[in-house]
């Protein structure tokens, strides 16, 4: 599976290449991809539904503490998502080939539309949590890459990062949540932790773990208050749409919940959680797709609706709830990927998606129209199609429910109504009645575009028919792998008449009166409501948060980044005395026993009249000739405190220094502009205040520390060593250039490179001027 | 003892001394210039492969026994770090060949760009606390002259504001130096760390370690301390930003970790409690500075911020998966924040402009350089299968592992503004449409591996690139060395044996 996976991404990052050697040719050759791969994993279907599953482990870093596995499992439920992916894939190739034909960014669509299908694979065959945090982001990254596809438009840019943002957000909660989720259980493999469930259950770190993995199922699989992207996302051409908001990508958030089922399920929390977004979901936008016109728009909303279904049904975690989510998201997946792609030829053909704008189709596009008839039919849940069995088991499965069956079953049936309707709309408005003048001169796609739909729409018929096809085959393997335990059950279009039916029938009844007034009901006061309370307050609030925090950021930046020296240096000092007069007032105290018996008079007079001296230039004078007098002032007392110690040559070093700085600095400053006085009498004092609390808290560490025994171990060595080792009389001398040389070395460069800068800032200025 | 460990200082001096002699010669100088660079790196692979294989190297200067002389260490720590410094180093020299003018040349950039990595290495390097500062002044004038070589108002404003905040650090580190040594009468790290704890009042040092926090902190730009970056690293040519944003504040990195590893281990909870929220504050700030920018080096310059919060993050836990993530968070960092001020030279190239606003159309006339951005930004906010994913994951794993929930649920939303901030450049200067006004005549018309040499500034570029996904693809390898620095920073004796002899 690995090879799979590598060989996949492998291909996708050669499909430019690819392209040059095939041209139109490329989709039909790459389309053998993901049928081969469709091909491999049906070859494990008869295994798997013997009860078996097969792991593949890989390690990719393996230390003591620190290991990722490369690691794969093909049980029912990956089995099923990856021959939907696989399969729907091949037609999306095919599909996108003659939808985007003549686009010069058909090689980058192959290559970014494969790889995302290598990561949407990888997400559910992958064992290794962290492996399926990494594919989870690689299908992050590649659907910004494609929902961006026509990325010069503003629109689509904006969606683009919609999309990265909320479902990165989500992805970035579920790593944390799979990692508590790996510490708790010490497991790492999802094939592993499938037996660990009542571990995680009764762990303290449950409700965090389930919190964070929900926030990426909800923000991947759209369900509401983050739903607003999915919408968004129909920006991309619609090869993108169906793939990625049909079939594959948005079912990434049900397919985890799905997976992490018997882990994290069969408890109360669980079952309000992700059936009470699931439920608000599916209501939500279910009539929220009968605001819309653009037929993308009607298929998003119906989408999402299809999605809050499959939550809801995850969160009742009952038997009959696993066997529906199971047939339910494979139904699903062919109708609603046969409806995106009509939808796509029926733009790419006419030049509009607005139902409004288009009537009377079947004669020009028979098979498309026969394709959408179908699928629709199959979403409206009539029979003898396969989303009838599979509306008929989301029905009995919504009345088995454990807690409030009335209302989630009144729920499910409101929202149906709608999505019949919207069935109808979207083939009945643009495929029947009166011929409409289109935008361009209608046709029937080309067979690259038609084929996939109307393969799906054939499946459609052939599993509603003959459901036993599938049942034990893939549908019960899946079920059960989502139960955790293996199940027994067999799908039939005919139960009888039952209660299911007779809600089906009410559906049906309901749906169509729903279409009939659906012009009315479009413009209705109510729909508006809904529509902006539910569609456009959630994108109001996703602009409000990056706005709010854009201007957060900004006024940040103005206040801690504003241009002034003078402020970011106090800033730093002051944060310098807190943190370090705090900790030395906290931790160890004052040390206050200095001996002042030794200190002579001279020393009394320098030390105070250097203080005072300096403080006085400081605070009263004004030009910046005074200032470096008062900085002269405090070298040359230094170097007289040297002469009082003895360090004769230490003081004339300092002198020397001292008179050349001095000197340097005062020809420099003739050449340069008097000092504005820009500081205010605050400012000042706030300047002094600080400056003052520096030298304070110096001393006072510098008493505190010769408080301590003082260990002259080293010095006492150089004394020593000095004559006898080094060869040198002035220890000083020898200090610097054999016992610590390399320190002189490196300041020898220092005083050098200062040279090499003095010289090229002179010159380089000068050089500059003659240019100008 | 190995002499080898002496290279990284020398091998720069003696180039940088060849360079100034040739002065006059830019053929001369770029040829040094970049030999130079591969000779270092040789000899630091070398020297890595004795670490590797021997553990920790050491070499007392003039064969005075520690403490009495200076000792030059090599753990796996400082290997690392010189071996990133190598590479850039590398990188930036063939990078410059194009992107430096010739007067910039003439005024002695190539002796410079050496004389800092002698700098950055001999900091990496050193066992001794006053040398440490010795070289972190070779690097702040080598670095300060780099900033203002070209004298634009621009950069000479930001390298004033870039001197004088560095000068404070340089202050306090002097300061906490004499209080180290009246403490404790060394300056020799493996004697200070064997003799700290014998400091009858524990809580001075602690107060010493605070002058070295906000020392440091000054050096890494932490926050509140960070104000000097961004107003200075947008200012020089590409060359200087790019190894200034990669390399230097990583050297003040190295160093907090040094000392918070090896000298002020005393008093754990209340430090390493500290680093705790300087690094929760400087990723959250640092990310919100480069999210309010609209220029392309300015977001990148603010973002250096935010990325050091995390490997302060990892240093704070001080476990071994936390110090493992903190390393190869710098590691990965500096490829990354490198690459990225790199292609946005490429980019103004073409576009004449760092100013997002007037910059569009890369994506389309230059998907290569797209793909090259993509690798380094994505990386840069911790995407599989990238460098910075693995980064991220240690660091994440690291946090949640030690209770820190906080801590790591801020570290996580951060990345998410790190990649809003690295979109925003995607959005506007990839994905935006070529702005009709100010584009200069040559766009879309030059290839990047065309005539005009642009290929000289492309070629380093996907060599990073190249670095940023094999580490990603193949992680063990630097993930695995990166934990042996982390377990012989944790474990401080070895370090100390190997300097002052078996106790």
């Amino acid at each position: 599976m690995l090879i799979m996976v590598a060989l996949i991404f492998g291909i996708a990052l050669m499909a430019p290449w690819i392209f040059k050697l095939f041209r139109e040719k490329t989709g039909w050759v790459l389309a053998l991809l993901p049928l081969g791969s469709f091909v491999y994993l049906l070859s494990w279907m008869p295994h798997i539904a013997d009860g078996n599953t097969v792991t593949q482990s890989t390690a990719w870093v393996n230390m003591d503490f620190f290991s990722v596995n490369l690691s794969f499992y093909l049980d029912g439920l990956s089995l099923m998502f990856g021959l939907i992916i696989t399969g729907i894939g091949t037609f999306i190739v095919l599909y996108g080939g003659g939808y985007l034909s003549g686009s010069a960014y058909l090689p980058r669509f192959y290559s970014a539309i494969l790889l995302f299908m290598g990561s949407m694979l990888g997400v559910v065959i992958a064992d290794n949590l962290i492996s399926i945090f990494v594919f989870w982001e690689l299908t992050s990254f590649t659907s910004f890459l494609l929902i961006g596809f026509t990325h010069e438009q503003e629109n689509s840019r904006r969606s683009a990062l919609m999309a990265l943002l909320v479902t990165g957000i989500g992805g970035l909660a579920m790593l944390a949540g799979l990692i508590l989720m790996g510490f708790a259980t010490g497991q790492w493999e999802v094939s592993a932790l499938l037996n660990e469930g009542d571990i995680v259950r009764e762990h303290g770190l449950y409700l965090p773990i389930l919190l964070l993995i929900l926030a990426g199922a909800f923000t991947k699989s759209a369900q509401f208050p983050f739903s607003f992207w999915l919408p968004a996302a129909m920006v991309a051409p619609t090869p993108v749409s169906a793939y990625l908001h049909s079939a594959t990508m948005v079912k990434a958030g049900v397919y985890l919940l799905a997976r992490m089922h018997p882990v994290l399920g069969f408890t109360e929390t669980w079952m309000l959680l992700v059936g009470g977004f699931g439920l608000a979901t599916l209501l939500i936008s279910a009539w929220l797709a009968l605001s819309y016109t653009d037929m993308k728009q009607i298929l998003a909303y119906s989408t999402v609706m299809s999605l809050g279904t499959m939550m809801m049904l995850i969160g009742l975690g009952t038997e009959l709830a696993m066997q529906a989510l199971a047939v339910y998201v494979f139904s699903h997946a062919m109708y609603k990927g046969a409806l995106f792609m009509v939808a796509g030829a029926v733009d790419h053909e006419a030049g509009t998606r607005d139902v409004l704008k288009l009537g009377g189709l079947r004669a020009l596009m028979p098979i498309s129209a026969a394709a959408a008839a179908v699928a629709a039919l199959s979403m409206a849940g009539i029979p003898p199609l396969f989303g009838f069995v599979a509306k008929e088991i989301v029905y009995e499965a919504s009345l088995g429910a454990t807690l409030w069956p009335v209302l989630i079953i009144t729920v499910a049936v409101i929202a149906n109504i709608a999505i019949v309707a919207a069935s109808a709309i979207v083939v009945l408005r643009p495929f029947f009645g009166t011929a409409v003048e289109t935008p361009k001169k209608a046709h029937e796609a080309p067979l690259s575009m038609w084929i996939g739909p109307a393969m799906l729409a054939a499946l459609s018929v052939v599993f509603g028919v003959l459901p036993f096809l599938i049942d034990s085959a893939l549908m019960l393997p899946a079920a059960a792998a989502v139960w955790g335990a293996p199940l027994d059950f067999y799908l039939s279009l005919w139960h009888g008449i039952n209660l299911p039916l007779i809600l089906s029938i009410l559906t049906l009844a309901g749906g169509i009166l729903v279409y009939r007034v659906w012009d009315p009901l479009r413009e209705s006061a109510p729909m508006k409501v809904w529509q902006s309370g539910f569609a456009d307050y959630p994108v109001r609030g996703y602009d409000a948060t990056v706005n709010g925090m854009l201007s957060l950021a900004g006024w940040q930046t103005r206040v801690l980044q504003n241009g002034l020296i003078s402020n970011y240096l106090s800033t730093i000092i002051i944060t310098a005395l807190i943190a370090v007069g705090y900790t030395f007032l906290s931790r160890s105290g004052l040390v206050w026993n200095p001996s002042f018996a030794d200190v002579t008079i001279y020393e009394w007079a320098l030390s105070i009249g250097i203080v005072a001296s300096l403080g006085i230039i400081l605070a009263f004078g004004h030009s910046r000739l005074t200032m470096i007098v008062g900085a002269g002032i405090v070298g040359f007392g230094l170097a007289l405190i040297y002469l009082i110690h003895g360090a004769a040559d230490l003081a004339m070093t300092q002198v020397l220094v001292e008179t050349l700085t001095v000197i340097l600095v005062v020809l420099v400053l003739i050449h340069v502009p008097k000092l504005k006085e820009v500081r205010s009498t605050t400012t000042r004092v706030r300047d002094g205040v600080i400056a003052v609390a520096a030298g304070v808290l110096m001393t006072l560490l510098i008493f505190a520390v010769t408080a301590l025994p003082f260990d002259a171990f080293i010095s006492e060595f150089y004394a020593e060593a000095s004559y006898p080792l080094a060869h040198g009389r002035n220890i000083v001398n020898v200090i610097l250039v054999d016992f610590r040389a390399l320190d002189t070395m490196g300041e020898v460069i220092v005083v050098a490179i200062a040279g090499l800068a003095v010289y090229a800032l002179i010159k380089m200025t000068r050089h500059g001027a003659t240019q100008k | 003892m190995n002499g080898f460990l002496v290279f990284p200082i020398i091998i720069p001096l003696i180039v940088a001394t060849l360079a100034l002699l040739f002065r006059k010669s830019s053929v001369m100088q770029r040829w040094i210039g970049v030999t130079g660079m591969v000779i270092l790196l040789a000899s630091v692979i070398v020297l890595f492969r004795d670490v590797y294989v021997d553990g920790i190297q050491v070499l007392q200067l003039g064969d005075w026994d520690a403490p009495f002389g200076i000792t030059l260490v090599g753990d796996m720590l400082s290997m690392l770090m010189l071996g990133i410094s190598a590479v850039m180093g590398l990188i930036i020299a063939v990078y410059s060949l194009y992107d430096i003018d010739k007067e910039r040349e003439r005024f002695g950039y190539y002796p410079l760009l050496h004389i800092l990595l002698m700098g950055v290495n001999g900091s990496f390097l050193t066992g001794d606390i006053f040398n440490l500062y010795v070289w972190f002044e070779v690097m702040l004038i080598a670095s300060f002259i780099l900033l203002a070589l070209g004298n634009s108002k621009n950069q000479l404003q930001g390298a004033l504001k870039y001197v004088i905040i560095n000068l404070f650090s340089s202050l306090l580190f002097l300061f906490g130096v004499a209080l180290l040594y009246g403490m404790t009468g060394t300056l020799n790290m493996a004697d200070l760390a064997q003799r700290l704890p014998e400091v009858e009042n524990v809580g001075l040092v602690t107060t010493v370690s605070m002058i070295f926090l906000v020392s440091f902190g000054i050096k890494a730009a932490i926050f509140p301390l960070f104000f000097w970056l961004p107003a200075s690293y947008h200012t020089p040519p590409v060359a200087i930003s790019a190894i200034f944003g990669g390399l230097l504040t990583k050297v003040g990195v190295y160093a907090l970790i040094r000392v918070f590893t090896l000298l002020f281990t005393q008093d754990i909870g209340y430090t390493h409690t500290i680093l705790m929220w300087v690094a929760g504050f400087t990723m959250v700030i640092g990310v919100l500075g480069a999210a309010s920018h609209y220029e392309f080096r300015k977001i990148l310059s603010f973002h250096i911020v935010s990325q050091i919060g995390y490997m302060i993050m990892g240093l704070a836990f001080n476990t071994a998966l936390g110090l493992m993530g903190a390393i190869f968070y710098v590691l990965h960092n500096i490829l990354a924040k490198s690459n990225l001020f790199l292609i946005s030279g490429i980019a103004q190239r073409l576009l004449g402009t760092f100013e997002l606003k007037q910059m569009g159309g890369l994506y389309k006339h230059y998907p290569f350089l797209a793909v090259l951005f993509m690798i380094s930004a994505f990386a840069l906010a911790g995407f599989p299968p990238l460098s910075g994913f693995w980064a991220k994951l240690t660091v994440v794993k690291a946090g949640l592992a030690v209770e820190a929930y906080v801590l790591t649920a801020t570290a996580i939303l951060v990345g998410l503004l790190t990649l809003f901030s690295m979109m925003k450049i995607w959005l506007t200067a990839f994905w935006g449409t070529v702005p009709e006004k100010g584009v200069p005549e040559h766009f879309g018309k030059i290839a990047l591996f065309g005539a005009g040499n642009l290929y000289i500034m492309v070629v380093p570029v996907m060599a990073v690139a190249g670095l940023i996904l094999l580490v990603g693809l193949y992680a063990q390898p630097l993930l695995e060395v990166c934990l042996i620095a982390a377990e012989q920073l944790l474990n401080p004796s070895v370090y100390i044996e190997a300097v002052l002899g078996p106790q």
